[in-house]
């Protein structure tokens, strides 16, 4: 996995370097991961609100030291678990009720890659 | 194709180095999945084990199943890990219709386990494969896809996703590059997933049944001209689901790869489809297109930090290893090292070991499995434990042969009707009619027709050329279909012709 950041720290540090000037192309790529269809317009407009969001929250950089390391939880809590025990499931009426369709008592979905045959 | 038949992995030896690696995954048997109570059952109706949690609706929250976290914390020390004192899960997110959530609730850069070793045996020398980390993340829903030719992702018109499997604990297991096998880098891999089910079977943290999918491999091939510097480029072969597969697709991509060079190619960092019918690969999606996963730290959950008191009691309560349990085993079962080896590898140690626990004897037991069933099971090129026999069934058959009610050819026949799904030894002895004949009459009978029949060849018997009495013995199992007693019929010949045979 060469190139990608080592650490999620390092991740969100490079990110954030990012920041500083989110470009069109940033946008245009992180709507296509997200499945968004955004317009050439829409593509400069989110651009520079992206821009002044991120370069708020980076804010946080400027005032985190050394001394404070990076939080991913506001609570000191760790091994929250539950035991090895059965629950109750939903009926599969319940769970396919929301499915844009359904087939055989499974979601039907479409063609999941866009290749040829 | 042709080409393919012609070139050979010591051919390919002579002129690259293979670097194999392989990923695999195993669903833990836990009762519940990995952040919900719904059950992880195989065979289920479809989306009958499914809630908000492992559905991704909002508002819900998963809870981590402990039983999963000590699992994977066994299967770590087991693989000689050094096991993380604090970690989180990531979210690795995705847009693919397996996950309802559009992401997958995994470990990226804090595995639970990491920086261990298995030794396994290569043609009868060690080998150390060192394990690169070991993280729990959950499994997937199962995509079944309409409309294509083969019910394979390429060319379906649809898929119908089943969520059943969605969150059920999976275990990924990743190794470091493993460079130095030369010509044994099919046989290295194979020997790997082999001797790690062993290992996780010992552990009871899986069924680990690769038919079934609850092991499932990746293998990561690559080649480099002999003399250079720096690796070649890997290929990923996914979902190989056999131990024969594991080494057939280290085999034909090392195959495939070196023709790509030789011809002045280049080989693309790809996904691979392993075909079992032709034992080949295809390309699959290239990889670059989906490796922006954008992990972050899992926010619904909190970090594991398991005790250094409970790791330590888990590390003594460890299970022997495979290789110290088959050394007792083999002086158990009285199997030579070939033997052992050979059964091993072939995964049917299991089947072997419970023939005997069902009853048979340890001579028995090698006696039909490692004759008779070895030689059906490489004429329909299947692993022995892909036979539709199991070894209750074996033992079975083993006693009926012990207490004379069937001889061992009546046995083979046995046999037949087992694996052709007619039941167990004493339903198709029955249904066929196969039991060793004990009406005297008939058999008295049938040596007296013999006999009479074969006035020649009687002349020969009592002039003392006594291996002629193969003839009258074929007579007789001709005219009892094969049901008389072979010793039985020689000592009733020599009583009649008053000669000692």
């Amino acid at each position: 996995m060469a190139g990608r950041p080592s650490t999620l720290e390092e991740l969100s540090l490079h990110d954030r370097h990012c920041m500083t000037a989110i470009s069109r192309d940033d946008v245009a790529h992180l709507a296509h991961l997200a499945r968004l269809a955004v317009t050439e317009q829409e593509l400069d407009l989110f651009a520079g609100q992206l821009d002044v969001i991120l370069a708020s929250v980076a804010h946080v950089a400027d005032v985190a030291a050394d001394d404070i390391p990076p939080t991913t939880h506001a609570v000191p809590l760790t091994n929250i678990t539950r035991p090895d025990v059965i629950g109750p499931s939903l009926h599969p009426q319940d769970v396919l009720a929301a499915a844009p369709a359904a087939e055989g008592g499974r979601f039907r979905v479409p063609r999941i890659l866009n290749e040829p045959a | 194709m042709t080409a393919t038949a012609e070139i050979t992995v010591t051919d390919v030896v002579a002129r690259y180095v293979p670097v194999i690696g392989l990923e695999t995954h195993v669903e833990l048997g836990t009762l519940s999945k990995m952040f919900c109570g719904c059950p992880t059952e195989f065979g289920a109706e479809p989306n009958t084990q499914t809630c908000p949690v492992c559905l991704g609706l909002p508002g819900a929250l998963p809870v981590v199943n402990v039983k999963s976290i000590e699992s994977t914390i066994r299967i770590g020390l087991a693989l000689n890990c050094t096991i993380a004192s604090w970690c989180r899960f990531a979210r690795k997110n995705y847009f693919y219709p397996d996950m309802p959530k559009d992401f997958q609730i995994s470990q990226y850069d804090e595995p639970l386990c990491t920086d261990g070793y298995l030794d396994v045996m290569v043609d009868g020398e060690p080998f150390r494969v060192e394990i690169e980390r070991v993280h729990l993340e959950e499994d997937t829903g199962k995509s079944l896809h309409v409309g294509g030719a083969t019910g394979r992702i390429h060319g379906a018109d649809h898929s119908l996703v089943d969520y059943n499997r969605a969150g059920i604990p999976l275990v990924e297991i990743v190794t470091k590059p493993i460079a130095g096998t030369g010509v044994r880098a099919p046989a290295v891999a194979r020997a790997y997933v082999t001797e790690l089910r062993e290992l996780l079977r010992g552990l009871n943290v899986s069924d680990v049944r690769m038919e079934q999918g609850s092991m499932r491999c990746d293998v990561n091939t690559s080649l480099a001209p002999k003399g250079a510097a720096a690796w070649g480029t890997r290929t990923e072969t996914k979902n190989v689901n056999s131990l024969r597969s594991v080494e057939r697709a280290v085999r034909s991509e090392m195959i495939r790869q070196s023709q790509v060079l030789d011809d002045g190619g280049r080989i693309v960092q790809e996904t691979r489809h392993f075909h079992e019918d032709s034992s080949s690969t295809t390309s699959g999606r290239s990889k670059e297109e989906a490796t922006d996963y954008r992990y972050f730290p899992e926010p619904d959950l909190v970090p594991v930090a398991p005790d250094p008191a409970w790791v330590e009691q888990l590390r003594a309560a460890l299970p022997d290893a495979p290789s110290v349990l088959r050394s007792r085993r083999q002086a158990e079962l009285g199997l030579s090292d070939d033997e052992m080896s050979w059964l091993a590898n072939t995964g049917a140690l299991q089947l072997f070991a419970e023939t005997v626990a069902a009853g048979a004897s340890a001579a028995d037991a090698r006696k039909w499995w490692l004759g008779d069933l070895t030689r059906r099971a490489n004429a329909e090129d299947i692993e022995l434990a892909e036979l539709a026999i199991t070894p209750a069934q074996v033992a079975s058959l083993v006693g009926l042969v012990a207490d004379g009610r069937i001889n061992d050819r009546l046995a083979r026949q046995v046999l037949d009707g087992v694996l052709a799904g007619e039941g167990d030894p004493e339903q198709v002895v029955a249904a066929r009619g196969l039991a060793v004949l004990s009406d005297t009459a008939a058999l008295d009978a049938a040596v007296d027709a013999a006999i009479a029949d074969n006035p020649d060849i009687v002349a020969k018997i009592q002039s003392g050329k006594v291996a002629a009495v193969g003839v009258l013995l074929g007579s007789v199992m001709k005219a009892t279909r094969g049901q008389a007693d072979a010793a039985s019929v020689r000592a009733m010949i020599a009583q009649r012709l008053g000669v000692e045979l």
